[in-house]
């Protein structure tokens, strides 16, 4: 396994995410799909400590740190989207719309 | 002591402005006989401190031996815009012999106008702003005759300018009077335009402002330079002056700006009075005096204005000969005089003859025209209240309606007979004595077409003032007559004006010989010919033989006759000359359609269209900006990838 390999498979997880981002309708949908980037991004940083890092731990701190804060922010966004749906009884994307300029 | 007096003039200023704020702000619905009151008691005031310190001017400066011509004095000097190191305009009261008698000619008329002005406006639903509106007229007048600069002037000139607007336009009700008053305001300050041009010119070149500076022979020196303008040679001093004269041309009325003051007729009758005896048309004269030292050096500037002078006091008095309407007749008379005056200031300077390069300065001229200034102020007021007072009993301005007033209205019937005596120029009336003066400085200007024109005016304002007092006065009642009474509030101004009339002739060798500049020293002296009183009163005799002769006892048969004779002559003299029409096709036919149509084109098309362009470009922006604002998040998300990876192919 070469570093390669292991950005290739980033690159993979971060387009299934993206494309999941642009194309779902639903709300819960679009939030996995961050993160799928989140964890591409998460391999990205360990491929590169482990093959290219002097000090391996330096580069293993920051998935951790992206773990805590996509747990934060999955608290968050799940409570918005938990009210959204109770106001609108839907998450459909494309029928929440109410900032169109 | 007299400088104590000096210092406190601000006074005379003070208290038609504390008049005009007071009533203006807090009497305006006040009873109208306390406001009539105090006005005429702030204005007694301003007018018994006038003539103090008038008194102290004239004993102070006479009795310490102060050699002649008199000092002028700055009593108030503070500084107002600082404009640079060296150019300042300040704010003062500057007192000479000019500016104090103008000071005690302007309060005196104020004062018996203010009096007049409670038995005539009685009634009137705008009696108090009518009070409030004089006070302003008085305020800024004094300060226009007591200016220390050019600046100062011209914001009081301009403060004339626009409380004679309110006044003349007082009833605005009448179509005629807004047209009026709108007249008035725009074709003087059309000459204005140019008196601000002079100004600037003059103060850039002198960088000062002060009279005292402006009227020094350095100033004169500085300026007379020549310059190419357009392939002709111009002297930068004649420039200039004629510029500045401008002004005074259009506020004297002077042919061609003349137009507004017959017009400037549909204000109430004591404002005409004032207006033309004391306030805004003597202002043009009073300017050309004050600039007097700084035009005197230049020749032609002197010519022009003799000639203009000259003119328009031939042309008003053959216009008032034809006039039926009582103020009219006036209106054109005070033009006439208005340019004795102005010739007599141009007349100030005599010709170079034979051996002499120079001309010699000779300043009878000047203080004649001041001293006409001083006695037409008194007997020409008179008139217009007199005239006001029987308008006011006939109800009506044609004096082919009158007749036979004389038994009806006794004492006005005396006092006018004064007054057209003055006019007249019949000794020993104060009239009589100033134009003697003033025919004496035409003759001794050498301009003898001058001499002559003045002359024939004589006898011309001598005709048209009795033809005035006879067909008012005399012979039967032409009309059905109203109640006649005389309300004394309006018949003692009167008959108190008859006092200077009759007497302010004993004033002429105090005026002569002292009302000079003080920056110019008389030159050349000239004996009196002893003729010359005797062709003067020979002209006037004529004039009221004339009127005697067509109108006496009322009767208009004899004149009926001469004008049918006269025909089409008669017709466009009673026409004015058509001036009016003259300068209707200028400004509507020349004016607005090939000079104000295209700027109009230009201004909606041009700059309009340009700021119309750059607020359409805004919205139909913003409208396109708005089509990007879905609110889709996914949209958002596309287009920042998409920008993204634009970017980076891009870098």
């Amino acid at each position: 396994m070469t570093l390669s390999h292991c950005i290739t498979l980033s690159l993979i997880l971060c387009g299934i995410g993206l494309f999941g981002m642009l194309t779902r309708r639903n709300l819960l949908g679009i939030m996995l799909s961050v993160e799928i980037i989140l964890n591409g991004a998460n391999i990205n940083f360990a491929a590169f400590a482990h093959f290219k890092a002097t000090d391996p731990v330096a580069g293993a701190i920051f998935p951790i740190f992206v773990m805590a804060v996509s747990a934060c922010e999955i608290a968050v966004a799940l409570a918005i989207i938990l009210s959204m749906y109770r106001r609108k009884k839907r998450l459909d994307v494309y029928r929440l719309e109410e900032l169109n300029g | 002591m007299a400088d104590c007096i000096f210092s406190h003039s601000y006074l005379i200023l003070l208290c038609p402005l504390l008049s005009f704020i007071l009533i203006g702000l807090k009497f305006l619905r006040s009873d109208n006989m306390f406001v009539g009151k105090f006005a005429i008691t702030l204005s007694a005031i301003s007018c018994g401190y006038a003539l103090l310190t008038a008194l102290t001017y004239f004993v102070a400066v006479m009795g310490h031996g102060h050699s002649l011509p008199y000092p002028e004095k700055i009593a108030l000097d503070g500084a107002w815009l600082n404009f640079s190191p060296t150019l300042t305009a300040n704010m003062g009261i500057y007192l000479d012999p000019i500016s104090v008698m103008m000071l005690v000619v302007v309060t005196v008329i104020s004062f018996l106008v203010n009096i007049y002005s409670v038995g005539y406006m009685k009634g009137d639903s705008s009696f108090n702003r009518f009070f409030a509106l004089l006070a302003l007229f008085s305020f800024s007048m004094l300060g226009l005759v007591v200016s220390s600069n050019i600046l100062q002037m011209f914001v009081f000139w301009e403060l004339v300018g626009v409380s004679s607007y309110a006044l003349i336009g007082f009833w605005y009700e009448k179509p005629s009077a807004v047209a009026a008053s709108k007249k008035a305001f725009i074709m003087t300050r059309f000459a204005d335009a140019f008196f601000l041009l002079g100004i600037l010119l003059v103060s850039f070149q002198a960088e000062s402002f002060s009279f005292q500076t402006l009227n020094s022979p350095e100033t004169a020196a500085l300026l007379n330079t020549n310059f190419l303008f357009a392939g002709l040679s111009m002297n930068l001093l004649t420039l200039a002056t004629l510029l500045i004269f401008c002004g005074g041309w259009g506020k004297s009325a002077m042919f061609p700006l003349h137009v507004w003051l017959p017009d400037a007729m549909e204000g109430p009758t004591p404002v005409s009075s004032i207006i033309h005896s004391a306030t805004m048309v003597v202002a043009g004269v009073y300017l050309t005096a004050r600039m007097f030292p700084l035009f005197a050096a230049s020749e032609s500037t002197l010519f022009i204005i003799q000639c203009i002078g000259a003119f328009t006091a031939l042309f008003a008095a053959v216009i008032a000969i034809t006039q039926m309407d009582i103020k009219r007749i006036l209106a054109f008379s005070t033009l006439s005089q208005l340019g004795y005056m102005i010739f007599s200031l141009g007349a100030a300077k005599v010709c170079a003859e034979g051996g002499h390069h120079e001309s010699s300065v000779n300043l009878l001229g000047y203080s004649a025209a001041m001293y006409h200034v001083f006695t037409h102020a008194f007997f020409k007021c008179m008139l217009f209240l007199g005239a006001g007072a029987i308008i006011h009993a006939v109800h009506s301005n044609d004096i082919m309606k009158m007749g036979g007033l004389k038994s009806l209205m006794p004492k006005t019937y005396w006092s006018l007979l004064f007054a057209c005596l003055a006019i007249a120029g019949v000794f020993p009336f104060s009239g009589f004595w100033s134009k003697d003066a003033i025919l004496l400085s035409a003759l001794q200007s050498g301009h003898y077409i001058t001499f002559l024109v003045g002359l024939v005016t004589g006898g011309l304002t001598a005709f048209y003032m009795f033809r005035f007092f006879f067909l008012i006065f005399h012979g039967e009642a032409r009309s059905e007559l109203h109640e006649v009474h005389e309300d004394p509030w309006m018949t003692w101004p009167i008959m108190i004006l008859t006092i200077p009339t009759i007497f302010a002739g004993l004033l002429e060798h105090f005026f002569v010989a002292n009302v000079v500049p003080p920056q110019l020293e008389e030159v050349v002296h000239f004996t009196h010919p002893g003729w010359l009183p005797w062709l003067a009163t020979l002209a006037a005799t004529l004039g009221i033989g004339g009127a005697w002769l067509f109108y006496k006892n009322g009767k208009t048969e004899a004149a009926a006759r001469l004008k049918s004779i006269f025909g089409p002559v008669y017709i466009v003299v009673y026409n004015k000359f058509y001036m009016d029409e003259v300068w209707l096709f200028i400004t509507h036919r020349i004016i607005f359609a090939y000079i104000a149509a295209p700027i109009k084109w230009f201004d909606r098309h041009i700059v309009d269209g340009s700021m119309n362009l750059t607020g359409w470009l805004l919205q139909v922006g913003g409208k396109g900006v708005r089509l990007a604002q879905s609110g889709q998040l996914q949209f958002y998300l596309g287009a920042t990838v998409i920008g993204f990876i634009v970017l980076l192919f891009l870098g």
